[in-house]
């Protein structure tokens, strides 16, 4: 990128990341880029310092992984990018890269003298962002920057996208109470709201403008009529541009089509793969939102995957949450998964919400730890307020929180209005009393969700998932258009229209998603975990789920992303339904359960509410319970390795928490969210 | 003087390095690093290389000698030899590294301490020639600062 995008990024940025460096240094971009290189080897760190010195960054080497890992967890905004070895002794450079991903959310690049296939698709599934074999040269450490640019700009896109969800959770959260009652149509207001607030979001972004994009709002009506043209031709057939003509929506491009059209297929696909559970999912999903999606609730059948598959998961988040989801729900504990499943198909769409959600789980979880007695291990800064004793979930959300801390914004957000919300509500009782507050924390959560998915699949977690190399950023930025999504959503069942009022909003977020996730990437990343989730969750559903999804719902409504309720319970559904696809089968390390488990936390939050849209507004109203019962997969850490799985989860927490304040909550200063 | 001399025979030996293939491309890089201000850098990495190297080496050839040798550290410590080797561009030890390694993982034990034993030969020679280089690198940068010795004056 060039200096001017540097200082687009400066000025517009709020992420704390951004260019520290200073104004001036922002406008020599990329110099005093800070580097942080890790490598056992002296001779290879210097050789690399020096290199890095001569392209006038400002260097930091550190031999250890460990070392590493405390200087950024301790200065979260004080790198721009990492280089790691992948072979040290202390720990395996996959690992740290993980941590990275999911704590920090910075680029990270993976170097080694093995040039081997199997290690390099190693780095990229971790989510590294490059690969460099050794023996390095300085022409390719000068393009390094290139990657902290890229990931900025994700963010900034999600955040951009996400705003309106802030917008749209905070509506949310006003009408939550509202629309969760009258779960039909809701969406409608909702996505009038969003649009508003994109609106104004845009306008507020002028200075970014190479990266805003004006965003279309799919609405019930709209994604009703994008239905019937794709049904028209034939799903087959189904191109953008005839779509587009059938629609004759004026204002409506080829490319907000394509992108509606990439999640709706992921969508099918998914659903496809949950049919085993079609009926649960759907039908809850779809319930409330029948009245006002009629179109949705074919949706749910077949639009969930669709949905997912146009959504943002990436082709392979897409088919391992298809798997994962759609081959778990019969096999697992089964409530999970037919849950799951469907809302994986809406995480898809909202990978992102998931982390947003996860985020606000983590905030939850946190105190929603102290509830399913899981150890949270989560960041003890963020987790401070929430409560410690919290499991994996509580780690779970920390993970993510932590990881969206990267964002920065995130975990602030997160932290701050879960905390509140927790506090409150949550706790320990897993009141889901606060359902309507996960509805707003869910756009947090979303974002920790993509966050925690990116990280997952960075640390390589969850090796099926791996979301395609999706660097923590972007997962963060997908988490953004997700939470919009789930924002009151929640209840959207099936495709999002958008609009959902917050009822099912898994749909409707599902739409919202494919135009807030187009952008973000992070929903693949998310997906990955979610299916981790989902073998965590089949464990322990229940709790977990109702922290989600009282974190969640809190989260939503805290976040911005009340527009984005909606999407935000998608991408609760949505990761839930992946960590149910993933998790069935795998066995996954407790990082990628808890990986999951913070994805399905969140998304069971979500997903809950989805579910039932009864439970949404149940929850959102009140129904803790439901939430609890609606969300299968949240795995209690207690079946996995708890403290691995707490680590993990709360790391995804942490990570996509801060994340999520990026994106979500406009007043949450996510920097520095002490992790 | 002799400082051209000097530089002469310096440029010679360079130039044999890359001639005889015992050192590649990567150490034009480390020179064009030394060039940015930081005179002696290259010999800096060197030692350290060397410091390194001859340590592992030792660890290296121990391990293989035993009768229950631990193939995952030894390829280990491989690996990281081959990337500080191929860090500083020495050629011929990473392709000796890299051929003991094939052998160790193909189960050649036989045949992998012959590499091994190859390999330790090429880094010995590598030092072997490095070491005069830069100390005669050493000697043209001295001469220059100091009276130059009343050699005469054929010094271009």
């Amino acid at each position: 990128m060039n200096s001017s995008s540097g200082k687009t990024y400066m000025s517009t940025s709020n992420s704390s990341a951004g260019w520290k460096a200073g104004d001036a240094a922002a406008d020599q971009f990329p110099v005093g880029l800070r580097v942080l290189v890790v490598d056992d080897d002296p001779t290879c760190l210097m050789i690399l310092e020096k290199m890095l010195r001569t392209c006038l960054y400002e260097v930091t080497k550190c031999n250890r992984a460990e070392t590493a890992l405390s200087m950024l967890r301790e200065n979260k905004s004080g790198f721009d990018v990492v280089i790691s070895d992948v072979h040290m002794p202390d720990m395996d450079g996959f690992k740290l890269l993980e941590h990275i991903g999911l704590e920090m959310d910075l680029p990270v690049i993976m170097m080694s003298a093995d040039d081997g296939k199997h290690v390099v698709m190693k780095g990229v599934t971790h989510g590294a962002c490059d690969y460099l074999i050794k023996p390095v040269r300085i022409e390719a450490l000068k393009n390094i920057w290139q990657h902290v640019v890229r990931k900025r700009k994700n963010e900034w896109k999600d955040f951009e996208q996400s705003g309106s969800v802030e917008e749209g959770d905070r509506q949310l959260k006003q009408s939550e109470e509202a629309d969760y009652s009258s779960s039909a149509n809701e969406g409608n207001w909702k996505s009038s709201k969003r649009r508003k607030d994109d609106e104004d979001e845009t306008d507020d972004r002028d200075d970014t403008s190479s990266l805003k994009k004006p965003r279309v709002v799919w609405s019930v009506e709209l994604h009703q009529q994008f239905v019937a043209a794709v049904n028209q031709l034939g799903i087959d057939k189904a191109v953008p541009k005839k779509i587009l003509e059938l629609m004759n929506v004026p204002g409506l491009t080829r490319e907000n089509v394509a992108s509606h059209l990439q999640k709706y297929r992921l969508y099918l696909r998914r659903l496809s793969g949950v049919s085993q559970h079609p009926s649960n999912l759907n039908n809850s999903f779809m319930s409330p939102q029948e009245a006002t999606f009629g179109p949705l609730s074919s949706l749910n059948g077949l639009d969930l995957q669709t949905l997912a598959a146009t959504g943002q998961l990436p082709a392979q988040s897409l088919v391992t949450l298809q798997a994962a989801g759609l081959g778990r729900p019969t096999g697992k504990s089964g409530i999970p998964m037919p849950l799951v499943d469907q809302r994986n198909i809406f995480s898809f769409e909202n990978p992102k919400l998931r982390f947003g959600d996860g985020q606000q789980h983590v905030n939850n979880n946190k105190q929603m730890n102290l509830l399913h007695g899981i150890p949270t291990t989560m960041e003890p800064k963020q987790l401070a307020g929430l409560h410690h004793g919290a499991q994996s979930m509580g780690n779970m959300n920390m993970q993510v929180a932590s990881h969206g801390s990267q964002s920065s914004q995130n975990n602030p957000l997160l932290m701050q209005m879960a905390q509140p919300q927790v506090r409150g509500q949550m706790l320990n009782d897993t009141s889901l009393g606060h359902p309507p507050r996960l509805l707003s924390p869910m756009g947090q959560p979303i974002l920790s969700n993509g966050i925690a998915a990116n990280v997952s699949t960075r640390n390589g977690i969850q090796e099926n998932i791996r979301a395609p190399s999706y660097n923590p950023v972007s997962q963060t930025s997908s988490m953004l258009n997700f939470p919009m999504n789930h924002a009151a959503e929640l209840p959207g069942n099936s495709f999002p229209l958008g609009s959902t009022p917050g009822i099912s909003s898994l749909t409707p977020k599902v739409a919202f998603q494919e135009d807030v996730n187009s952008d973000i990437k992070g929903s693949v990343g998310f997906l990955p975990s979610y299916d981790i989730f989902n073998d965590l969750n089949q464990h322990k559903p229940q709790n977990w789920e109702l922290q989600n999804v009282g974190m969640t719902l809190d989260a939503s409504q805290h976040s911005n992303s009340l527009q984005g309720n909606l999407n935000h319970a998608q991408s609760v559904l949505v990761q839930q339904g992946f960590p149910s696809g993933q998790v069935n089968g795998q066995n996954r390390s407790a990082t990628v359960v808890s990986k999951a488990m913070f994805s399905s936390g969140d998304s069971t939050g979500h997903v809950n509410v989805q579910n039932g849209n009864q439970h949404l507004n149940s929850l959102l109203v009140d129904s803790t319970v439901r939430i609890k019962s609606e969300t299968p997969t949240i795995l209690y850490p207690d079946d996995f390795g708890q403290e691995d799985l707490m680590s993990a989860l709360l790391k995804q927490q942490d990570a996509i928490a801060p994340a999520e304040h990026e994106f979500d909550f406009d007043g949450y200063s996510l920097d520095n969210i002490p992790v | 003087m002799e400082s051209s001399h000097l530089r002469q025979q310096i440029a010679a030996m360079r130039q044999s390095f890359f001639d005889e293939e015992i050192l590649d491309g990567q150490f034009c890089q480390l020179e064009r690093l030394e060039n940015r201000g930081n005179p002696n850098f290259v010999e800096e990495v060197l030692t350290m290389y060397f410091r390194d190297s001859t340590t592992l080496l030792q660890t290296v050839e121990q391990e293989i000698e035993t009768d229950t040798i631990d193939l995952a550290k030894v390829d280990m410590m491989l690996h990281k030899f081959k990337g500080s080797s191929a860090s500083i561009g020495a050629n011929k030890v990473r392709n000796n590294i890299t051929k003991t390694r094939q052998l160790l993982e193909e189960g050649n034990l036989e045949g992998a301490k012959l590499a091994f034993r190859e390999l330790r030969m090429e880094h010995d020679n590598l030092r072997a020639k490095l070491e005069p280089y830069f100390q005669q690198q050493l000697r043209q940068v001295g001469p220059v600062e100091t009276a130059t010795r009343p050699k005469g004056s054929d010094h271009a």
